[in-house]
């Protein structure tokens, strides 16, 4: 097997008293995209800048490439990052801006010109090399950032919080494009994000992190269906908890006859709502409130105050503990 | 048309009272010659003769007093020397000024009202009781002296000097430079920096490709509002120049109380003006196009 091409080695960083990234060992491997996945001040914007550069860990070790990177300031490294605000130049122009890693690399003018060409196609903002930042719209910035970051033929793209200027159905459309994208040029993507649906959508692997510990890293199906505990569980989507045992609300079938599953639990139906897909169910039962999504053309439906069972499968059933 | 509210039309009303009207109220005497009068120049408006006596005054002024400062090299070299003084002490103040600005801007929120307040509190003293302080240390026998004395150094003679001058200007003109400068400064988004720096440039490479493009603005400001107002400055080449130090605020001074050639003061006082006036306004019109 080949070496990761990150490797954080026991990391932590404080903040005055404060500590931001605990103890943290993580390997993210060549053409992967990772995602760093927690609630705000998990510590997995300040991982991501000690892997920048712009922070310098109180302990531990951080790799990169082949080469140990923790003392290396952040223009030595080839790991460049897309800001979360995009972070574009605005003294300079589109072409300008894609073209300020190339320059500090000092490569010449023609490859320099031919290059930034090359990046802007990717990006689909052929022709908008002459305005200025301010000229573009939130979504043509994001893709400058973009162009901008790829340009100099980073070995790692670190993505700050890449969708959260941008609005509900664009991001949707830059979740898969970012995902294509990477595919296609085959380079390792690193994304922090505190959206769950964004990680899981472009995310091969995820960490999750809490108070800068990592609590967990596998495929988004490994997390969401074989969470280490309540935090991943209930993190990663909805839960239903009984005793030890955690259900996601699509797991659960809601019938009016007392089923033949052992798995099963009466109560009575107190909210209804209906989401076109899938219709969910607030039920109270003797275990306590559960939530059940019954998808539309499938399985039974009922009303506010109807007396209902529920039940679910034996592999539907995620322990997690106390 | 909608008629303008009156907060519109307070400050032109103003200008008007406070700026034009003595503007042209020193052209027209700009125009005129001195004379043994009180007053002391000719001609002067009689109204009393009517639309003849209007007449009478307008052909009495001409542009003779300009022509005197153009063949008086005196002004000239004044002019030339004001211009080197306010250049110079705008370089230095840059220099001071830029590291200044750069410092309270990158210093932690709590700590920067406190800075910015160090900056403005030298004008809760009068100005004139400042450059008296400054007289002070820098006398033959002043503190400066007293302890380079003190440390077995050679004593210096600053005051009465070119140098002082400068060094006066520095210090009277710095807060003008430091806060515009802050201002930018402190606006500037740090993320950009970072950016820089991640694409490839080391800290100094970023500051003189990034923050210093960026912070153009505040240098023009900062410049234009020390710089203009040093060239006429009066006060600080009175009290800390020497005998050989030429300013025009001086010159203006001269003509004005010591010959009484009031039409000559003024001549001096327009061609600067105009003068400074074009860059003012080069320099608005620019600020105005590289506004969003």
């Amino acid at each position: 097997m080949t070496a990761p091409l990150v490797r954080f080695e026991a990391v932590t960083k404080r903040f005055g008293a404060e500590t931001a990234v605990d103890d943290v060992t993580l390997e993210i491997a060549e053409g992967e995209f990772f995602a760093l996945l927690g609630p705000s001040g998990c510590g997995k914007t300040t991982l991501m800048r000690l892997l920048a550069g712009f922070e310098t860990p109180d302990a531990g070790r951080i790799r990169l490439a082949g080469e140990d990177v923790t003392d290396m300031p952040p223009h030595r490294r080839p790991a460049h990052m897309m800001f979360q605000a995009y972070a574009l130049f605005p003294h300079l122009t589109v072409a300008q801006n894609v073209a300020f890693g190339l320059k500090a690399q000092g490569r010449p003018k023609r490859e320099i010109a031919v290059r930034v060409e090359e990046m802007l196609a990717l990006v689909r903002l052929e022709g908008l090399g002459g305005r200025k930042p301010d000229e573009l719209s939130g979504g043509q910035k994001q893709r400058v950032a973009l162009a901008r970051a790829l340009a100099p033929a980073p070995r790692i793209l670190l993505l700050d919080e890449p969708m959260a200027a941008l609005d509900r159905k664009l991001r949707e459309e830059t979740q898969f494009e970012l995902k294509r994208l990477q595919a296609a040029l085959g380079l390792t993507f690193l994304i922090v994000t505190h959206d769950r649906d964004e990680a899981m959508v472009v995310g091969d692997r995820l960490a999750v992190m809490r108070d800068g510990r990592i609590v967990q890293v596998g495929t988004p199906a490994e997390l969401y269906e074989r969470p280490a505990g309540r935090f991943v569980a209930g993190f990663l989507g909805e839960v239903n908890l009984i005793g030890e045992i955690g259900v996601r609300p699509e797991r659960m079938r809601l019938s009016r006859a007392e089923p033949a599953a052992a798995n099963r639990l009466a109560g009575t139906v107190t909210e209804v709502g209906y989401l076109g897909d899938r219709t969910i169910y607030g039920v109270e039962t003797t275990a306590g409130a559960m939530r059940v999504a019954q998808p539309t053309g499938g399985g039974e439906r009922a009303q506010v105050g109807e007396a209902v069972w529920l039940s679910y499968p034996a592999d539907a059933a995620m322990r997690l503990g106390r | 048309m909608k008629r303008p509210p009156l907060s519109v039309l307070l400050p032109y009303l103003w200008l008007a009272v406070f700026f034009a009207l003595p503007f042209v109220l020193v052209a027209k005497l700009s125009l005129s010659h001195a004379a043994l009068a009180v007053p002391p120049y000719a001609p002067k408006l009689d109204l009393s003769h009517g639309l003849a006596g209007v007449a009478d005054f307008l052909r009495g002024l001409d542009f003779a007093t300009y022509r005197r400062l153009t063949q008086d090299r005196l002004y000239l070299v004044a002019y030339l020397s004001s211009l080197g003084f306010a250049g110079l002490s705008t370089a230095i103040l840059l220099a001071i000024g830029y590291p200044m600005a750069y410092g309270i801007a990158r210093c932690g929120p709590r700590l920067r009202p406190a800075l910015v307040m160090a900056v403005i509190l030298p004008f809760w003293t009068s100005f004139l009781i400042r450059i008296y302080a400054w007289i002070a240390i820098l006398k033959p026998a002043g503190l400066l002296n007293l302890a380079l004395a003190a440390l077995h150094l050679p004593a210096v003679t600053l005051l009465d000097t070119n140098a002082g001058v400068v060094l006066g200007l520095v210090y009277a003109y710095l807060p003008f430079m430091v806060l515009p400068l802050y201002a930018v400064l402190e606006k500037q988004d740090e993320s950009l920096i970072e950016a820089a720096q991640d694409l490839g440039l080391t800290p100094r490479q970023a500051f003189w490709r990034v923050t210093f493009p960026l912070s153009w603005p505040g240098v023009a400001a900062g410049s234009l509002l020390c710089f203009i107002p040093m060239v006429g400055e009066f006060v600080v080449p009175d009290l800390m120049g020497g005998s050989k130090t030429l300013m025009l605020g001086r010159t203006v001074w001269t003509e004005f109380f010591a010959d009484r050639d009031w039409p000559a003061a003024s001549a001096v006082a327009i061609v600067m003006l105009v003068t400074l006036v074009a860059p003012i306004v080069l320099a608005q019109r620019r600020r105005m196009a590289l506004m969003p």
